[in-house]
């Protein structure tokens, strides 16, 4: 089944990053949705080896810097989605985790995520918004990651250690 | 014995720890993807306008806007559920508001009739009468960029095989949305004018004063845009409409409404006046758009021409 995984990974990102510009702009708030990308790779990072999830936050990443809407400069969601992989990779115990940590993941890899991105911003002296504005969209980012959690990380969980039996089985 | 159990348990704990350690995310790669991400960055901002990424990104546009326009297709029946819900009473009240703008709009008409007839004549002195009309194309919007992403971008189903282009003015029924900034085949990417990173020549329709419009990356439409009018001394006035400045050549066309002004500031330090712009256009809230087009231009789709027939 190992085969199927990276088909079936980037299908999960295609379909992630096409709910959130197309879907989820309906029902966003002040402009915030849900980073569906976010919840793919920390599924994966939860459930499967280390580096194939960092492979999976760079090329997520990547999509969503050059997929439609986009107009960033490229590279800055590759590079918090990577991160965000690396730690969401480290929290995993060798048992499956607990509900708890997995909303804790998601929530501190939202954060690292978004604050990682709009630091990038900064550094590229991109015209942003107040810090403040930056510190909403960050925490409005993270409510909305975490909400979604229930929803989205047990079945994608389910289906990359159904791709992944020796990981699975331990 | 025990110098034997010893040695079992060391094996054991040794392997335990070879197990962990294949399971720790390995740094060398993170450092590489990290690296790789670094390298985009910097290629991309280099390169600016004509970037090596921009190849990618019509490659990654190609495959990702049609599912974007089915997915928005699929969505929009569902998003008009709420307008079921409406009593007959907000049906009535709302006959009444448009009734009454109807009246207004209809006297301002009957004047603008008059002031349109002078303006063709002094517009056919410089024969650029006919130049002026350009054809519409109606797109709608079909993917908004999250705020995430920091930039007020919208993709919409029209690209090159509907005659659009880039730096093309891209306007609904209110007025000015933004500029197209890149065509894939099908669909288009379209800078909001409310992006921080836009900047508009407006005119204050009534002193003809000029300046730049930038955004002020909010959605909500009272934040509004930023007005800064090029001649100090000249002070704008609240309610003024601001239109654009523009030329035929450049990004924006000339003369598409803009917004009103609501608030005046007057920074003494730098010595010039700062108007608060209200756009007419309410972002959150966007679908039906129209991309101005030169008149005749061949399109995949019926194109609105400027006296309002259908093409």
């Amino acid at each position: 089944m190992t085969h199927l995984r990276w088909p079936v990974a980037l299908a999960a990102v295609v379909v992630a990053l096409v709910m959130q510009v197309s879907l989820f702009p309906h029902v966003a708030w002040h402009g915030v949705v849900p980073n569906l990308c976010l919840l793919v790779v920390v599924a994966a990072a939860l459930t499967v080896e280390a580096p194939f999830a960092l492979l999976l936050g760079f090329t997520a990443g990547l999509a969503l810097d050059l997929a439609p809407p986009a107009d960033h400069v490229a590279g800055r969601w590759a590079l918090a989605l990577t991160v965000a992989a690396f730690l969401a990779a480290r929290v995993r115990q060798d048992q499956k985790p607990s509900a708890l940590a997995v909303v804790g993941t998601v929530a501190a890899a939202s954060f690292v995520a978004t604050s990682l991105f709009a630091l990038s911003g900064v550094l590229l002296r991109d015209p942003a918004t107040s810090v403040a504005g930056l510190l909403e969209v960050v925490l409005v980012a993270l409510v909305w990651d975490v909400l979604l959690t229930p929803f989205v990380l047990p079945p994608l969980m389910r289906l990359f250690a159904r791709l992944h039996p020796q990981w699975a089985t331990s | 014995m025990g110098a034997l159990g010893g040695h079992d348990g060391r094996e054991r704990r040794w392997t335990g720890l070879d197990r962990l350690e294949s399971r720790r995310p390995p740094r060398s790669l993170l450092v590489a993807l990290v690296l790789a991400s670094i390298t985009l960055i910097t290629l991309d901002v280099s390169g600016g306008g004509s970037s090596p990424l921009e190849p990618a990104r019509r490659v990654v546009g190609e495959a990702f806007g049609p599912a974007e326009a089915t997915v928005a297709a699929a969505v929009r029946p569902f998003t008009a559920v709420p307008t079921w819900f409406r009593s007959k009473g907000d049906l009535a009240d709302q006959v009444r508001d448009l009734e009454a703008s109807n009246a207004e709009l209809r006297g301002r008409v009957e004047l603008a009739g008059f002031e349109r007839n002078r303006l063709e004549q002094y517009d056919g002195l410089t024969t650029a009468a006919e130049d002026l009309g350009s054809a519409l194309v109606p797109a709608r919007v079909v993917a908004l960029g999250s705020r995430q992403s920091q930039s007020f971008t919208v993709t919409i189903d029209a690209g090159s095989e509907a005659g659009i282009g880039p730096d093309m003015t891209v306007v609904n029924n209110d007025g000015l949305v933004g500029r197209v900034l890149r065509v894939t085949r099908s669909t288009a990417t379209v800078l909001l004018v409310i992006d921080p990173d836009s900047t508009v020549g407006g005119r204050v329709g009534s002193s003809m004063e000029i300046g730049f419009v930038t955004g002020s990356g909010s959605l909500r439409q009272e934040a509004g845009l930023d007005l800064r009018l090029l001649d100090d001394a000249s002070v704008p006035a609240r309610g003024d409409t601001v239109v654009t400045w523009g030329s035929t050549t450049g990004p924006y066309a000339p003369g598409v409404p803009i917004g009103t002004i609501t608030e005046v500031y007057s920074s003494l330090r730098e010595a010039t006046q700062r108007a608060v712009v209200e756009p007419f256009v309410d972002f959150s809230a966007l679908d039906v758009v129209g991309v101005m087009v030169p008149s005749g231009s061949a399109s995949d789709r019926a194109v609105i021409e400027a006296d309002g027939t259908l093409r």
